[in-house]
């Protein structure tokens, strides 16, 4: 029993420091900037939400906001429209290729992004890319594909073979197949799969700070902006970045498991 | 049956995916290895023209290269030895039964799922800031003066966020690896007489072996890319004190425009990520294999 006690103490402990940081965020959120800056911190204040009021009528943080869901929605129906038929295809009709083929898409993932940042700029100066929404989808969508081909690939496996065959005989099409049978059996994974994908793509901050300047910036950009030396609004810095932040962390509380698996490319399961 | 299997042709099925991640990847390495020979500045109108091996040459002989070269290995290192030690410790404590255990690991977990730029901010802001922050107001208020991190130990103050925003991946990905190891394999040790000390290093420490290496290996990858954080806290600065090689390379692109030089560095980085490559996809690659 005392070492039952001592262990919620020591967790308790531990997961208040790691998340400290972000609770005083979520203060300073709702204070002033005068109290948000004030020594000794005040820990108890009259909350205001004019922060959050603030933030929100600015004119441009609705379009930050709008590249954010576009960008990462879009990303990740391209993806996973690409990778749906190539995970279908490995995970049922393998062939002597499929574990090379699927090493070497993770071996995708293994070139670190600066090297290829000269010619991704120059390319997308030349072909108008910069600064667009579609040129951060292409990106971000090739830059998650292995992982979504991966995630989708471990999920269909899961599906037992006799439902495909028995459809098979019943003279199924692969479309048919595929659509009407894969798809609606393995709806809990490829949610997984895409709020994963929606996530990574939402936080990418590389290729949305190199690429992009204001019209398709989206919220990690905006909240980077706030570096500047006369951007010191802490309490307008914190409501933006709270809203920035909650979404996704509750989309990474929902899927934390399908994360280690999709992160570890199957070697957690 | 296997009549019937050959009647699906795979090749439109795989086409896109593969396609898409050949010209992602081919075309801007092949690119980079290209830029990497010639002399290109993009303020410099007079185009370009072959040098050979003279960007490198630039790059080896420059003081910066080997900075960064060394920050970036401190990074990585550093960072690495803080999450995979922070990680195993708080994923064998959140393993254990204990109140309110499900609430914790949430916690422990959600620095991994705030934006890098917002986590840089709201440490070098709110709690790294000598005048403002809270971390100056406790030393201050212990008598200790108060700290100016990123003038005086920017890489470390540095390498501090980046482990706070890392460990929870190690958790998210050792706490599952430990729930899988089975009751019976406990059981048995604890009839052994095994103590928590020695279940720890003989039971649970070599069943996270695994897990561990792809862990190291995957962050190993990203760190080598670590930009945002750098970005928005010292700009790489004080001089040269916080340049890794990303950011040596966004900075001799984006600003110097010298495209020949930032593409060198972008060659180097990449035989940098290689090295860590090929041993991930070996460590994959087994997995696999055990689960045929």
């Amino acid at each position: 029993m005392r070492t039952k006690w001592a262990l919620a103490a020591a967790g308790w402990m531990a997961a208040g420091a790691m998340f400290f940081p972000l609770l005083w965020m979520f203060l300073t959120s709702f204070k002033t900037e005068i109290t948000a800056v004030a020594t000794p911190p005040a820990l108890i204040f009259k909350p205001t939400l004019d922060n959050y009021a603030a933030v929100l009528e600015r004119a441009d943080y609705a379009q930050f906001a709008a590249n954010s869901v576009v960008v990462a929605l879009g990303s990740t129906l391209l993806a996973l429209a690409v990778a749906i038929p190539a995970a279908y295809s490995m995970a049922f009709f393998p062939t002597r290729r499929t574990r090379g083929v699927l090493l070497w898409m993770l071996s995708t993932k293994m070139l670190p992004a600066v090297g290829v940042l000269v010619p991704i700029f120059l390319l997308w100066r030349r072909f108008g890319l910069l600064d667009t929404r579609i040129g951060l989808v292409l990106i971000n969508s090739a830059s998650v594909l292995p992982i979504v081909v991966w995630m989708l690939f471990s999920y269909f496996r899961e599906v037992p073979r006799e439902i495909l065959e028995a459809c098979r005989m019943d003279g199924a099409t692969p479309r048919e197949e595929l659509f009407h049978v894969l798809l609606p059996l393995s709806k809990p994974g490829i949610t997984a799969t895409a709020l994963l994908s929606i996530i990574l793509c939402w936080n990418e901050a590389f290729w949305s700070l190199n690429l992009t300047t204001v019209r398709a910036a989206t919220l990690t950009v905006f909240t980077a902006s706030f570096s500047s030396p006369e951007g010191l609004f802490w309490a307008k810095l914190s409501a933006a970045s709270t809203l920035a932040t909650a979404p996704i962390l509750i989309f990474g509380w929902i899927s934390q498991r399908q994360f280690a698996r999709g992160l570890s490319f199957g070697a957690v399961k | 049956m296997t009549r019937q299997r050959h009647r699906v042709r795979t090749g439109p099925l795989m086409t896109p995916a593969v396609g898409m991640l050949l010209v992602w990847m081919i075309v801007p390495l092949l690119m980079t290895l290209w830029f990497s020979a010639q002399r290109y500045n993009l303020l410099d109108p007079g185009g370009t023209a072959f040098a050979g091996l003279e960007n490198y040459r630039d790059l080896v002989t420059g003081r910066a290269l080997w900075v960064a070269m060394g920050n970036t290995l401190l990074l990585v290192g550093a960072v690495l030895a803080i999450t995979l030690a922070g990680g195993t410790l708080l994923a064998v404590l959140l393993d254990r039964e204990f109140p309110g255990r499900n609430i914790c690991r949430l916690l422990v977990i959600a620095p991994f799922f705030v934006m890098p730029t917002v986590s840089a901010l709201v440490w070098k802001n709110m709690l790294m800031n000598p005048v403002f922050g809270l971390i100056a107001w406790i030393t201050r208020s212990l008598g200790l003066g108060a700290p100016d991190f990123f003038a005086t130990a920017p890489l470390a103050a540095i390498i501090l966020i980046v482990a706070w925003e890392w460990t929870p991946f190690a958790v998210l990905i050792l706490l599952p690896a430990l729930q899988s190891l089975s009751k019976e394999q406990r059981e048995a040790a604890r009839m052994d007489g095994a103590g928590a000390a020695a279940m720890f290093l003989h039971v649970e420490l070599p069943h996270l072996r695994r897990p561990m290496a792809v862990v190291a290996m995957i962050e190993t990858i990203f760190f080598l890319s670590l930009f945002a954080e750098i970005y928005v806290t010292t700009a790489g600065g004080p001089g040269l004190a916080s340049t890794n090689l990303a950011y040596l390379i966004f900075q001799d692109a984006l600003f110097e425009w010298d495209v020949g030089l930032a593409s060198a560095g972008g060659v180097v980085a990449i035989a940098l990520a290689n090295v860590v490559a090929i041993f991930l996809m070996r460590v994959v690659g087994r997995t696999l294999e055990a689960e045929r």
